[in-house]
């Protein structure tokens, strides 16, 4: 303490004392220190993400006449949220497109990052990066790259075409909430890799050859060690794409068609052309609340799952 | 299998790691029931050879034979045999009833039989009750017990164990050791068991296999194993030995008169072997053979003078090296006794003598060293 109060030099003894006081405070107080490297993230959250949550929140009270806001308390937009049938049926139309987008990602990124974690000894970060490789270019070109290979004169169509399988092109490939499942899987494809891979890649080996020496074998030995013990990476997985596809607009307008149209299409217009924010917040704020619900459920199922193999 | 009473046979088994040689031409039979281990340094190919047994590994040549059938096409989850791994391999996501209950699934017995066969088996590792503890809730000799009822509780026909006390600390590896050699008999399984402590491989064995670079050296019992070592690397493995280079200058009946420098003629019984005069050996002595006195005391059959260099006290036994003329290295010499030939004891520098029997001598060809 003696040099930081020799530090502030021939400033009176009181307040050279304080400053002193006050270091030695921050200094103790490993929470002071935690909150003091938080704080240019906590700084940039606050401004970009719970600002606008929190205006959101606010104008989805609020009553659009016209082109003004009124700034009167009302539920009404949420009213019209959750008694709209278009709504509704776009909300299940978006839960289905979202959530098998979730579970086929999940079903087909599980055996690559198996592979990468189990068959792979040598160079297994080359491996690694050569998955994420898609997230190398950018996301509207993989979107693109999808059109031109599902689109009526696409790759697909053509080649069928070529080997006289179909006689005109397959139309039900682009535009269709298919479409959309197709794009978004390949697109979200190495954030399922990923987690999945780290929680494999933690499993000790020793404990399958425990499986396999009390009588499993190979497939008991998945289902009984392997599966249960990745379930964290898988969740986690589930997660990181249901949340982020659950909301995205891009996808479903460039390859959706009018049959693959989501939620988040419908907010990205009540912000735009149809100039009603009130609405599209509460739409936003309701969107968020089902997807927090459905976390938790999926959530609370795992750790149920968890413990009745215990 | 006619003719052969061995229970578990390994029969020129030689694994191949790239050009390292793990295990090399291994013959070994093991009988029922027997506890029998497998003691080396690491890297002498004992834990390859115990995974052999397991199925986790396939030799190159050889076979394995388990109650005279060959299980080398075997699978380790086909195998009769089950193993305690050295890292005890817990799984993680189970409780310990379930993980002692992992092996049971091909038996499809009642929930409640079931429950009975795992506490039955939590019981005899003295973990009754302990069946709904997590798993990351035991000590590490706890997660060993786990292990065992788990491994045993299929009644396997070859229990499987690698240095499965290696990372308990000293005095729960005495108190499990004893465990360990009291259900061995209470079960009457054959009992495999990798270590490289020696000490421990000599009180729960009763077979020990000592093998060094791939090869097993000698397999017989503890005291014959330390009595009577059949190589240097075995001599020197096990216990502490003095080794000396020495000529046979005559044979007479059982006695050999060798040529030893330092000591000039020394007196050992010949035990079967046959040297001819001429012949290079090393003789070898256990510390613990040889007597330490002030003044050279008659009757014993060698007595060399010596000068002692450093005295060690150690509670239950004294460790010394006494200089002797024309020799290397010291002499090292262990007694019971810290005050020898009276007193406070002798003090550094001062003149000695040792003596010792013809019959603690051991005869050993030379080799490489």
């Amino acid at each position: 303490m003696a040099d930081s109060a020799s530090l502030s030099g021939p400033a009176p003894a009181a307040s050279a004392s304080r400053s002193a006081g006050l270091a030695r405070t921050f200094r103790r107080s490993e929470t002071l220190r935690g909150y003091a490297l938080l704080s240019p993230t906590l700084l940039v959250m606050a401004l970009a993400m719970a600002a606008p949550t929190a205006m959101t929140v606010a104008l989805s009270f609020f009553i659009q006449t016209g082109f003004e806001i009124e700034a009167t308390f009302s539920l009404q937009n949420y009213q019209k949220v959750f008694t709209n049938p278009i709504f509704e049926a776009l909300f299940y139309r978006t839960l289905w497109i979202s959530g098998t987008c979730a579970l086929a990602t999940v079903l087909i990124a599980y055996p690559m990052a198996y592979y990468v974690a189990f068959h792979v000894h040598r160079r297994k970060l080359v491996w690694v990066i050569l998955m994420t490789l898609p997230f190398w270019t950018s996301y509207l070109l993989r979107v693109f790259a999808w059109k031109v290979v599902l689109g009526y004169n696409g790759a697909i169509n053509s080649g069928l075409m070529s080997l006289g399988l179909i006689s005109e092109p397959l139309e039900f490939l682009l535009y269709s909430p298919e479409a959309v499942i197709i794009t978004l899987a390949h697109a979200w494809a190495a954030f399922a890799i990923l987690p999945i891979y780290v929680s494999l890649e933690k499993i000790d080996k020793s404990l399958l050859e425990a499986a396999a020496d009390l009588g499993d074998g190979p497939m008991a030995r998945f289902f009984r060690v392997t599966l249960p013990l990745s379930m964290p990476g898988v969740v986690a997985a589930l997660f990181l794409i249901f949340i982020p596809t659950f909301g995205d607009f891009v996808t479903p307008a460039l390859v959706g068609g009018p049959d693959g149209l989501m939620l988040a299409n419908i907010v990205q217009k009540l912000f735009g052309k149809l100039n009603d924010w009130p609405l599209g917040s509460a739409l936003s704020i309701s969107m968020m609340a089902v997807v927090t619900c459905l976390c938790l459920a999926i959530l609370w199922l795992s750790r149920k799952a968890k413990e009745r193999l215990i | 299998m006619a003719g052969d009473d061995s229970y578990l046979r390994i029969e020129r088994v030689t694994k191949r790691f790239g050009a390292v040689v793990a295990v090399d031409a291994v013959d070994i039979s093991i009988g029922a029931g027997e506890f029998f281990s497998l003691l080396g340094p690491s890297g002498c190919g004992k834990t390859t050879l115990l995974r052999m047994l397991a199925g986790f590994e396939t030799p190159d040549e050889g076979e394995v034979y388990i109650d005279g059938q060959p299980v080398s096409g075997q699978p380790p989850h086909l195998r009769p045999t089950n193993m305690v791994f050295q890292n005890y391999a817990i799984f993680p996501h189970l409780n310990v009833a379930r993980n002692v209950a992992y092996g049971l699934r091909k038996e499809k017995l009642p929930r409640q039989e079931e429950d009975r066969r795992v506490e039955e088996a939590l019981e005899m590792v003295k973990l009754g009750g302990y069946g709904d503890r997590r798993s990351n809730e035991l000590s590490g000799g706890q997660r060993q017990r786990v292990a065992l009822a788990r491994a045993l509780i299929r009644r396997p026909k070859v229990l499987l164990l690698d240095e499965p006390l290696g990372a308990l600390d000293k005095k729960l590896r005495e108190d499990m050791q004893i465990e360990l050699r009291q259900l061995q008999q209470s079960l009457g399984i054959t009992f495999v068991f990798v270590t490289h402590d020696q000490e421990e491989a000599m009180t729960l064995s009763d077979r020990i296999a000592v093998m060094a670079d791939g090869r097993a050296l000698q397999v017989a019992s503890p005291k014959e194993v330390y009595n009577r070592p059949t190589s240097i690397t075995v001599a020197d493995f096990i216990g502490q030995m003095n080794f000396f280079e020495a000529r046979v200058s005559e044979t007479a009946g059982e006695e050999a008169v060798l040529d030893a420098a330092g000591f000039g003629r020394m007196r050992a019984k010949l035990g079967g072997a046959a040297l001819q005069p001429g012949a290079s050996i090393v003789a070898a002595l256990r510390p613990e053979k040889l007597t330490l006195s002030p003044a050279r005391s008659d009757g014993a059959a060698n007595a060399v003078e010596g000068v002692l260099e450093a005295a060690a006290y150690l509670g239950d036994r004294s460790h010394f090296h006494v200089r002797v003329a024309g020799l290397e290295r010291p002499v090292a010499v262990a007694a019971q006794d810290w005050a020898v030939g009276g007193g406070d004891g002798l003090d550094e520098g001062a003149p000695v003598w040792l003596t010792w029997d013809n019959d603690s001598v051991i005869l050993l060809e030379s080799e490489r060293r």
